[in-house]
């Protein structure tokens, strides 16, 4: 019987609203029990003084590369890059090769996650086949498979027709469909955001009217189906509005945003890094501020990594040749408690957009410290320092603008169903 | 002070480029002698490393490393073939080993240069990256102005045409700006960068209002092949709108010039006997162009260097 007790922390259960000083006992997979005092009788203690008790993180956006792009990531690395984030369980992109548009490739992932990786891997799988935006896949067998929501992701459906029997038809099936928000005849070429940034790097500029005018297409979709409409990464000041106003007329959409969309604006591509180029771009501050600000108040239900890998030789290139996206994995919790430290966000309310949150937009056990929970747990150090070296990291690429510099705050250890995966001081442990 | 790599206007004091200026007016001198060669580079080797065609600047470049005496090798990948054998930071170690003196270089995405300068132990100089930069153009520019005008504080510079896609209205605006003009843009709307008035300069779509008053009118050239019909309608449309011919040139001020970077589309953006004839100046240009790039090749390649010392490794 493999019991964990939890000494002394700083419970944060947002499922229950606890955010109280706490032991936790984990037992036989799940949360058996938790309060001041707990009697170890024989389970493992484990002293969490001075650190956070919370639900494990649940990413809803990340790119796992497998199959096809082993070169980049694989199941197995970002399992352990995920579990060394604090992240429990992560719902993986459907832009695989081939593509994750078949039950059989669902089964694929599933059977290798469980084979190779720390974290619970929660496979999405595409809208359309091929993600060509063309022919819906087949939902219905896809959610038997294990598929947690469907999405084309960066392949935006550009077909508004198209688009509204996905949204229609995934009624069937009771699952979001997540969509990235970018009208791509209005993005062109662009490469950073348009504006002042563009204008002195003689960059092509991707506008944010190209984001918003797609949020506002599938809001109204969205209200038109009734589907569960959610939008990937939003990074516009107008599209937290529009989703803000969505929600208080009674349209079923939820949102997510990005560490990165968080912490950077534009002025980051200045000295053209390429890791600094992501989709949607980063862009203003306004509209960083603005994403805070719908994070705080509700209207962005969850943070989301987006982790995307590519290998150096792939981000060695032109501005406009390199690959979009960053990995995020390991730095996205040191990074969102910026939030906190800058008071705009309690623990608790933190511990909500990465844990609860996101379990409940897919519907899925967890994010809940709940006695009989599933005993994925992090025990985060909020004012650990590091310095973070992706090349010391767990991902196999290293495309992080955050290379090289001093961080505070860590995840110390990760359970995922009870069950010791990643310690600070000796790295991922299973399997 | 002049930094180890010209990259750029942006970056430069104004001291730097009156530093260059004045070198230029002693090269100038150089290139009117019978015998256009002096010994300053002797066994320095220069590398013309063009990954956008070009012939103008190339062959500028090639004649100013001459004059100075330095050995001039051309290399110009082109992009399609580097895309498939090697990536332009594999190109720049492979040179950097070759020892080079100063490499030139141009690209059509912009930060190229800067990211080659980035491992590279020698000089760098930007010769137009995408829509970023083409310092020696500007540099060119500013020496034409003052040749002509006898100063460049307190003019006004009109720039004409497709702004948003020009390395060449870039480097110029800030140039003129450090030096103390006032500039204004003048395009259709969609060729006018977004916050390009956070630059410092004024923003126009008329361009009676653009050219009153002004000193000095540059136009652009226009891509038209590329960008008619979407950001313009017709080159008829924008020839009669943006073009300059002589009567739209009464708006400017009496004694104004007329630049042009080259190549002119002819009937497009100027009229053809305004290509030709005073108060164009455009051939000036191009004969400065070599005084400026000796005096860049002087000031940048001439300094000689400790290997590594200058940058850390990377």
């Amino acid at each position: 019987m493999n019991r964990i007790l939890l000494r002394g922390g700083r419970l944060l259960d947002p499922a229950s609203g606890r955010d109280e000083r706490s032991d936790v006992l984990l037992e036989d997979g799940v949360v058996k029990a938790s309060g001041a005092g707990l009697a170890a009788s024989g389970a493992q203690v484990i002293d969490a003084a001075g650190c956070w008790i919370a639900p494990g993180f649940v990413d809803l956006h990340c790119h796992l590369r497998e199959p096809g792009q082993e070169y980049k990531e694989d199941i197995a690395s970002g399992g352990r890059a995920a579990v060394a984030g604090g992240f429990t369980s992560v719902a993986c992109m459907a832009n695989t090769h081939p593509v994750n548009d078949d039950p059989a490739m669902t089964d694929y992932i599933l059977d290798r996650a469980r084979q190779d990786s720390p974290a619970r891997v929660l496979p999405i799988a595409a809208a359309t086949r091929g993600l060509e935006g063309k022919v819906m896949t087949e939902m219905v067998t896809l959610v038997a498979a294990g598929a947690v929501a469907f999405s084309d992701d960066g392949k935006t459906i550009m077909d508004s027709g198209v688009m509204r029997r996905v949204l229609q038809y995934s009624r069937l099936v009771d699952v979001p469909v997540i969509v990235h928000c970018e009208d791509r005849t209005l993005v062109a070429d662009g490469v950073v955001n348009e504006g002042p940034v563009s204008t002195r790097l003689g960059l092509p500029g991707n506008p944010a009217v190209a984001e918003e005018v797609h949020i506002a297409r599938d809001l109204l979709l969205a209200e038109a189906t009734g589907a569960r409409l959610h939008v990937a990464h939003v990074s516009t000041a107008g599209g937290v509005a529009m989703i803000r106003r969505a929600r208080e007329r009674g349209i079923c959409v939820t949102a997510e945003v990005t560490p990165h969309h968080l912490m950077l604006t534009d002025a980051a591509a200045l000295g053209f890094d390429t890791n600094t180029k992501v989709a949607p771009p980063l862009r203003s501050d306004a509209d960083r501020k603005a994403c805070r600000e719908g994070l705080v108040d509700g209207t962005l239900d969850a943070i989301a990594t987006d982790h995307a890998p590519h290998a150096v030789h792939e981000k060695d290139l032109e501005f406009t040749q390199a690959p979009p996206g960053m990995i995020g994995f390991e730095t996205a919790l040191a990074l969102v408690l910026d939030l906190v430290r800058q008071g705009e966000l309690t623990p608790l309310e933190l511990v909500r957009r990465l844990s609860t949150n996101p379990a409940r937009i897919l519907h899925r056990p967890g994010g809940s410290l709940a006695p009989g929970a599933p005993a994925d747990v992090v025990v985060v150090d909020p004012e650990r320092r590091w310095t973070y070296d992706p090349a010391k990291g767990y991902s196999k690429s290293r495309n992080s603008p955050w290379a090289g510099q001093t961080l505070t705050g860590r995840a110390r250890l990760t359970f995922v169903a009870g069950r010791l995966v990643y310690d600070v001081e000796r790295g991922v442990v299973a399997p | 002070m002049i930094g180890s790599d010209l990259l750029g206007i942006e970056n430069l004091e104004r001291s730097d480029i009156e530093r260059i200026l004045h070198t230029a007016v002693h090269m100038r001198e150089v290139g009117e002698r019978e015998v256009k060669k002096v010994p300053t580079l002797r066994g320095r080797t220069i590398v013309n490393l063009f990954f956008e065609s070009s012939t103008r600047t190339r062959a500028s470049f090639e004649i100013a490393g001459k004059r100075l005496s330095a050995d001039v090798v051309n290399f110009s990948p082109s992009t399609s073939s580097m895309r498939k054998a090697e990536s332009i930071l594999d190109t720049a170690r492979t040179l950097d080993a070759m020892d080079p003196d100063a490499v030139i270089v141009r690209h059509e995405v912009s930060g190229v240069p800067k990211c080659i300068a980035d491992v590279l132990d020698a000089p760098v100089i930007n010769a137009g990256d995408g829509a970023h930069e083409h310092p020696t153009q500007a540099l060119l520019d500013l020496f034409t102005v003052q040749q002509e005008k006898g100063r460049i504080d307190g003019l006004t510079v009109t720039i004409v045409g497709d702004i948003l896609h020009s390395r060449v209205a870039r480097s110029n605006i800030y140039g003129f700006l450090k030096m103390g003009a006032e500039v204004r843009v003048a395009a259709p709307p969609p060729m006018i960068p977004p916050a390009i008035e956070e630059l410092g300069v004024k923003s126009y779509t008329s361009l009676r209002e653009a050219l009153d008053g002004a000193d000095v009118v540059m136009a652009l050239r226009i891509q038209s092949e590329r960008l008619a019909g979407s950001y313009f309608p017709s080159v008829r449309e924008y020839a009669a709108t943006f073009g300059l011919d002589r009567s739209k040139l009464h708006y400017a001020k009496e004694d104004a010039i007329v630049m042009h970077p080259g190549p002119v589309n002819r009937g497009v953006e100027l009229a053809h006997d305004l290509a030709d004839h005073r108060p164009s100046v455009i051939l000036d240009q191009v004969r400065n162009g070599v005084a400026i790039r000796m005096a860049v090749l002087y000031l940048y390649a001439g300094r000689k260097r400790e290997r590594g010392q200058s940058r850390s490794a990377s």
